[in-house]
């Protein structure tokens, strides 16, 4: 018998695999293609303590295998969230993972302290969304803003957290060994690479706030490389994310040293992605003789 | 909400201008709506394409789908062949509201907006107007199809090589000047549809429209495809063109941005 269960900062997870926020709502739109419960966590759509409208239109780009996004954090707001949706979502056996992002450190406490009280499982810290013009990335670009806003928003979150890096920076694992000293409990990576695509008839960058998060298979080798530096830089679990579409993807993110992943864009061209590659794994696992998923972590053997 | 993906067979591809697939999917065909679309997967390709059914026969379990090569998706798609396999989502989005099929309607089709009209218009026969815009007389696509559902036919084309030289909107205000009808309907380029709601607003017509965006999950999971809409407090907010519409009542919708 395989077993699929990993434990990230104290919360059991019946599998690795978490469907990445931004890419899966609040679970509803995906119930109907297959039973929430069997993931092993759902990270929740990006919430500010207030209604987002987000960014004007056009916010999506189709890019060599990838996308890019500007959604810029468009969601309901917290109260609106646990009045409509946290009931349903309450319901599902599965992990539920609030990703929490503002415009300023005290909306980061004030969400923090707000669903401290409710049924979320645990925290996903934003501080790399590349596409509001105010906080999200500003906060996870250096060591000194990250570590900050994770010391002040510490002291508000009675759940586990977990910091979501970006990948813009000149060196990930610095900034994740400087949110890990002010209590990380976890972290995830990569959040989307900045970039851009321009119409070339009419001279006009595509996406209408000009530059937009990149997002899909292209950037799962950068996701792997980032993964594995972290991961040998920090002693808090790592979840592992970017471009990930098949169980064999998840594997090897798995190797390079993550505890669990998240999978996103692959949903959009794949809805049953998830299930996919949680199946995938159990039968590779069976065919491999691994027991328990745990062994492969951070397995890579480098040169 | 309620959608399926699979693959499906694609049954027929009928000669023309557009690509022409009719699809075997009974459990899809079963719940499609006149104005919902399908999202279809292209190999190599991230982003599905959203395209509107146009027609769906619940008896023969299938859908019609027609579709422009607009870039290099559309070009995969359009050289899948009879008999093979297509990955669809759908039905989604919310379609058209229909009226009980005695009253009169108007639908108005631009171009590639013109596929979605032809189920809308079908249950209304002789009651419904079909107003098609095309470029030019090679583009020309499902006049027949209008005919032979009864519906009345008024044709024109940018250039003037077929039917009333000049714009959908012409055709429009001279339909209601011969008796307002109950409702129109209209899909097409955005700058179409803004000339078409201000006409049934100064008729005082009821519309709805069809709008299409950017767009990537097409079940409102992304939020990517957002379109700016009025609410009734007249504030703006973004909503959402494959959740909350494609289908909008025109006079919510924002059309300068």
């Amino acid at each position: 018998m395989t077993n699929l269960k990993v434990n990230i900062a104290g919360v059991e997870f019946k599998n690795p695999v978490i469907t990445a926020s931004g890419c899966f709502g609040f679970g509803r739109e995906y119930e109907c293609v297959y039973p929430l419960e069997r993931l092993g966590g759902i990270s929740l759509k990006g919430m500010t303590f207030k209604e987002r409208l987000g960014n004007p239109p056009p916010r999506i780009a189709e890019t060599p295998s990838g996308m890019l996004n500007s959604v810029g954090l468009q969601n309901p707001g917290v109260e609106h969230f646990l009045e409509h949706d946290m009931p349903y979502l309450a319901q599902k056996d599965t992990v539920k993972i609030a990703n929490i992002a503002g415009s300023c450190v005290e909306d980061y406490c004030a969400i923090a302290e707000r669903l401290s009280e409710s049924q979320i499982d645990m925290f996903e810290l934003n501080i790399s969304c590349p596409n509001v013009k105010q906080g999200g990335v500003a906060f996870g670009t250096s060591c000194e803003n990250a570590a900050h806003i994770v010391k002040e928003v510490r002291k508000y979150a009675k759940k586990p957290m977990i910091v979501k890096l970006s990948p813009n920076v000149t060196d990930i694992a610095s900034i994740a060994q400087a949110v890990e000293a002010e209590g990380a409990d976890a972290v995830s990576l990569i959040n989307t690479l900045l970039g851009m695509r321009i119409d070339i008839n009419t001279r006009r960058p595509i996406l209408k706030n000009n530059v937009g998060g990149l997002s899909g298979p292209a950037v799962f080798p950068v996701a792997v490389r980032m993964v594995w530096q972290v991961a040998n830089r920090v002693k808090i679990p790592v979840i592992g994310m970017g471009g990930i579409e098949k169980w064999q993807d998840a594997i090897e993110m798995m190797m390079a040293g993550a505890n669990a992943i998240q999978i996103g864009a692959a949903m959009f061209y794949n809805p049953k992605a998830p299930i996919g590659v949680i199946d995938g794994m159990q039968q590779w696992m069976e065919q491999n003789g691994v027991e328990d998923i745990n062994e492969i972590v951070g397995a890579v053997r480098p040169w | 909400m309620e959608y399926l993906q699979g693959s499906y067979r694609v049954q027929t591809i009928r000669p023309g201008s557009m690509c022409d697939f009719t699809i075997h999917c009974p459990d899809i065909a079963a719940v499609s709506k006149a104005g919902q679309f399908v999202h279809v997967r292209v190999p190599g390709f991230t982003l599905r394409r959203p395209i509107s059914i146009c027609e769906v026969d619940k008896a023969a379990g299938t859908i019609r789908i027609l579709f422009d090569i607009r870039g290099e998706g559309t070009k995969v798609l359009a050289n899948t062949k009879e008999g093979e396999l297509v990955d669809v989502m759908g039905p989604l989005g919310n379609g058209f509201t229909l009226l009980d099929s005695d009253k009169t309607a108007v639908v108005v089709g631009g171009g590639i907006g013109v596929p979605p009209m032809l189920q809308t218009a079908k249950s209304y026969g002789k009651n419904a107007t079909a107003i098609l815009g095309f470029r030019s007389a090679d583009k020309i696509v499902l006049t027949d199809d209008f005919e032979a559902q009864q519906n009345r036919v008024m044709l024109c084309t940018d250039d003037g090589s077929a039917g009333h030289h000049g714009v959908v909107t012409d055709l429009l205000k001279q339909r209601f000047d011969e008796g307002k009808p109950d409702i129109v309907y209209a899909c097409g380029p955005k700058v179409m549809l803004k000339f078409v709601a201000k006409l049934c607003a100064e008729y005082g017509v009821r519309c709805q429209v069809s709008l299409e965006e950017r767009m990537a999950c097409g079940v409102g999971a992304c939020l990517g495809c957002a379109t700016p809409i009025r609410r009734d407090d007249g504030s703006v907010t973004y909503l959402h063109v494959c959740k909350d519409g494609p289908v909008f009542d025109a006079e919510r919708v924002v059309f300068d941005d």
